[in-house]
């Protein structure tokens, strides 16, 4: 590839959000007829860039500049973008299952002549263009009557039909299964033949060894590398050492861990994902938990970390097939969210907004929420005991609030965060679950959460940490376990991990030598 | 000017709802007093409001259960057929069976809880939406209320037409007023001074800095006019009139469930499931415990609502009941409740209600056509909303950013990295919250 021309280059791209700088100074640069693959931690910008790239994120939102075919791109949305042939495919697939299969192709994009659409030539190219992917469904075909991996390669065709010459796939193979992800890395390599570019985001590191041609690594919002496959000699290992090799910087409050004996343990855990039942989401999982130890899970997106925690409490996430939760020794119950409080258990969901808070409450209301018949009298709560309560969390964990009569619509997500957590602290639960406690926080208030989530364990309470981010997990928790596609592939103690090691189990079955 | 609007917000007891909270009370004072001069006194004399309170009770009966309702995000269509079909019940087990009136009144009672428990059976359980579970009680409870009275009316004995039409009974000196109704306002009076002093209490009890005392001092004076008046103008109508029964019914009704939805553990639930039903779900609240009550309680006040309009006409008709649940709904969002669920209360149900009894009443009294009255009655609720979401917006983003919020109940849009936006990984969040639709029971 390289004597190609270059299609695309995103120079000095800085994206920031509210108080947060998501992209920094990234440049990109891509080849004509090449297969490009973008690695990165969760969280590292990845999907930014991308959605930069295809215009979700409209010209002016960011700073730099994007020259594709060789001229400055100012794309104010979609729709300008894939007019230009670059077409982005979600991991969330954007079809509509009700529709057929030709009806979803040509949706947006209808041939005929003043809004009457011309179904016979529609059919004609669906058939095409399902030719060119590989499938020989019927394209009158429903959807919903493909599978995810059938569905997928019906996204390509779409975006085959809109001309496209940079297809950007995020994270194309994470719901299919090997057989399926396999057809797609080999569609891609065929569409690479016929001179289509591609942009893949992948974290599964053997498919993008498998097809890439070069491979930029992002790290915290900035480029790390650019390296050529072939010419570097480019493997797994190669790859992880890009995507974790930073400083760990002390941003961790001290502590000596004072950890007792074994409090809570799972076993055989397996519960089957909601809609497909064919697919196990968390596959004879086995974990303990000691008092007074912070224990991480590390894993990568859709590994199943937080449906391992959702259906632990209280079944809350897909259907239930086997496993026990053990309390000291005895089994609890768990089936329900109010067994699961009852025995100690409290869940911080990784998202605030649809799972954590009712957004329409006071922080008064919200921090009552879970604990509300610690505070009930004769079935009515106390309003005077609701507001010491809230008040008294208020002042301990800092929440920035005028008063906890606010909205919680209206505070930071570093308040917000510790509203749900002053909810679970009050239900006094021995097993607090923390699902990505920092999402979307900015640094200071991180700090904060980390001590809180410290004292905690220093009261003798059981603390699992989920998180995305290493450096968390590293320089919070006692012993992590690593979990890829389902099962737990690696136990680590906090002396053991580095970022090297644990990504290595995240990213693959095999573990490292104990 | 932040001062004078606290003062304003603590006086009338508003917590920080903004404008709507209090906007519908002085749209209401602005009806009562612009027909009151336009129909020059007619519309405050005592034969009238007696009249508005007995004509529209039961409307504003089945707000109470509607606002409930609806902040948990639901709708009930079948009011009106269910409290026609209850009515039918109860006239026909005095009128052919020669139950008294007091059995009568329980019977009904306990059709409302089966017709409810059946409502909130399919609601609740089996999660079909209650639109179309009371969209089909609509169409059976009519059908069996015409099935049980034959399509005609049937009469109800005078002691049961008190309920709809009765009022206090006097006693004691001729003082010229009612005696009765002069001693309900007083305790109503001393009450409202009590419950002042008390929140007050409360409020310091808190640590937190009670609003300055001549706030309440006006809040009670406010209040307390307002009764006086209404106390002497219910005590000086015709002879051997006061306060209806019906009023009485209404003001124990939302006191009671003023009380359910504010400070009980349900009431919490309510407003917890209505306003994020998922988190709700994930701090151990049994949604479909509290939706099924919420059908069952509507249904329930559906056939207080049946009775007392019974009572008032004196029969039971097969027509009876027929559009009440518009009504009821348009009450409650006038009383500034959410399409979306979470948000309303059932004392500005009630004031919603009393903005569209008092404007049809007032318009009928100048003798305005009634279709056109039907047109302002529309128009009326499509502008009280309209300025509900209208002053929502103000400060926000966008009206679409708003918009995809207040329906969607989700605002995935460039809003920052707590949505996804920079973990690049917006999938995963949203995979979650899209499926727990499917997951949470």
């Amino acid at each position: 590839m390289a004597g190609s021309p270059t299609i695309l280059e995103m120079r000095s791209i800085t994206k920031e959000f509210p108080g947060v700088k998501a992209l920094s100074d990234v440049n990109l640069t891509v080849k004509a007829g090449e297969i490009h693959a973008i690695c990165g931690e969760n969280g590292a910008g990845k999907s930014t860039l991308m959605k930069v790239l295809s215009g979700v994120y409209p010209f002016g939102t960011y700073s730099g500049d994007i020259v594709y075919e060789s001229q400055v791109a100012q794309f104010s949305g979609i729709k300008q973008s894939e007019a230009a042939g670059i077409v982005i495919i979600h991991q969330e697939l954007a079809l509509i299952p009700e529709l057929s299969i030709t009806e979803n192709i040509f949706l947006g994009n209808e041939p005929g002549k003043r809004g009457v659409i011309n179904w016979i030539e529609a059919q004609r190219t669906a058939k095409d263009l399902l030719a060119r992917v590989g499938l020989t469904e019927n394209p009158d075909q429903k959807i919903k009557s493909l599978g995810v991996g059938k569905q997928q390669l019906v996204e390509i065709a779409k975006a085959l039909n809109k001309s496209v010459k940079l297809l950007i796939l995020d994270e194309p193979t994470a719901a299919l299964n090997e057989q399926e992800s396999q057809h797609l890395l080999d569609l891609i390599v065929g569409l690479k033949a016929r001179g289509i570019t591609s942009i893949m985001i992948s974290h599964k590191l053997n498919e993008i060894e498998q097809i890439a041609d070069t491979i930029t690594i992002l790290r915290d919002g900035k480029t790390i590398e650019s390296l050529d496959v072939k010419a570097d000699g480019v493997n797994e290992d190669r790859i992880i050492r890009g995507m974790v090799g930073r400083s760990l910087e002390s941003r961790f409050p001290d502590r000596t861990p004072n950890i007792g004996e074994k409090f809570f343990e799972v076993t055989n855990w397996t519960v089957r994902h909601p809609l497909d039942p064919e697919r196990l989401v968390c596959k004879n999982e086995n974990f303990f938990v000691r008092r007074g130890e912070i224990v991480g899970f590390a894993g990568l997106m859709g590994a199943g970390r937080t449906e391992l925690a959702m259906s632990i409490f209280g079944h809350s996430y897909g259907t239930f097939v086997s496993g026990e939760v053990y309390k000291d020794g005895r089994e609890i119950r768990t089936d329900t969210v109010a067994h699961a409080i009852k025995n100690g258990i409290g869940y911080v969901s990784e998202d605030r907004k649809a799972l954590g808070l009712n957004l329409l409450d006071t922080i008064k209301r919200s921090t009552v929420a879970a604990g509300l018949p610690k505070i009930t009298h004769n079935g009515v709560v106390s309003s005077v005991e609701e507001y010491e309560v809230s008040e008294r969390y208020r002042r301990s964990l800092r929440t920035k609030a005028s008063s906890v009569d606010q909205g919680v619509s209206k505070l930071s997500g570093g308040n917000q965060q510790k509203v749900v957590l002053a909810k679970w602290m009050f239900t006094d639960p021995d097993l607090l679950i923390l699902d990505e406690p920092t999402r979307g926080i900015d640094v200071g208030a991180k700090f904060e959460i980390y001590g809180i989530i410290q004292d905690l364990a220093a009261q003798g309470k059981a603390v699992i940490l989920i998180s995305s981010e290493l450096p968390e997990l590293l320089g919070l928790s006692d012993r992590i376990y690593t979990i890829f596609e389902g099962s737990i592939t690696n136990e680590l103690t906090a002396a053991e991990a580095d970022p090297e090691s644990l990504m290595v189990s995240m990213t693959s079955k095999r573990t490292t030598v104990r | 000017m932040t001062n004078i609007k606290k003062n304003i917000d603590s006086i009338l007891g508003n917590k920080g709802g903004g404008i709507s909270q209090y906007g519908m009370i002085i749209a209401l004072i602005v009806i009562i007093i612009g027909f009151q001069i336009w129909t020059g006194g007619n519309t405050l004399a005592p034969g009238n409001v007696i009249n508005v309170f007995q004509q529209y009770s039961y409307i504003l009966i089945l707000a109470i259960g509607m606002v409930m309702v609806i902040v948990a995000g639901h709708i009930d269509l079948s009011v009106g057929s269910v409290a026609a079909f209850v009515g039918i019940i109860v006239a026909q087990a005095m009128a052919v069976w020669h139950w008294s009136w007091w059995a009568a009144i329980i019977l009904g009672l306990v059709v409302g809880v089966l017709v409810g428990a059946w409502q909130g059976f399919w609601v609740a359980y089996v999660r079909v939406p209650a639109f179309i579970v009371t969209l089909a009680g609509q169409l059976i409870f009519r059908g069996a209320n015409q099935a049980i009275g034959n399509s005609t009316a049937v009469p109800v004995p005078d002691d049961f037409q008190n309920i709809g039409n009765g009022y206090i009974s006097d006693f004691g000196p001729n003082t010229g007023f009612s005696n009765g109704t002069l001693l309900l306002g007083i305790v109503t009076i001393v009450a409202i001074v009590i419950f002042e002093f008390r929140a007050r209490n409360n409020r310091v009890k808190m640590g937190a800095q009670p609003a300055p005392l001549w706030t309440s001092i006006v809040r009670i004076v406010v209040l307390g006019g307002v009764t006086a008046y209404a106390t002497i103008l219910f005590a000086s109508g015709r002879p051997n009139t006061s306060v209806p029964i019906v009023a009485i019914i209404l003001g124990v009704l939302v006191i009671i469930y003023g009380f359910v939805t504010n400070t009980t553990t349900f009431g919490r639930h309510l407003y917890a499931v209505g306003g994020n039903s998922n988190a709700a779900v994930l701090s151990g609240v049994n949604s479909r415990r509290v939706n099924f009550l919420v059908m069952l309680n509507m249904s329930v006040l559906a056939a207080v609502a049946g009775m007392v309009f019974v009572g008032y006409s004196g029969s039971s008709g097969p027509a009876d009941g027929t559009g009440w649940e518009l009504d009821a709904i348009a009450a409650v969002f006038v009383g500034g409740a959410a399409v979306a669920g979470g948000v309303g209360t059932v004392v500005a149900s009630i004031i919603g209600g009393l903005v569209l009894a008092f404007l049809a009443n007032g318009l009928s009294l100048k003798g305005i056509d009634t279709n056109l009255v039907q047109i302002i009655r529309g128009l009326v609720l499509l502008i009280a909303v309209a300025f509900d979401v209208y002053n929502k917006t103000q400060g926000r983003p966008s009206i679409t950013g708003y918009l995809t919020r207040g329906f969607g109940r989700k605002n995935k849009k460039d809003d920052g990295p707590t949505s996804g936006g920079l973990k690049g990984s917006g999938a995963q969040p949203q995979s979650i919250d899209q499926d727990s639709q499917v997951l949470l029971p």
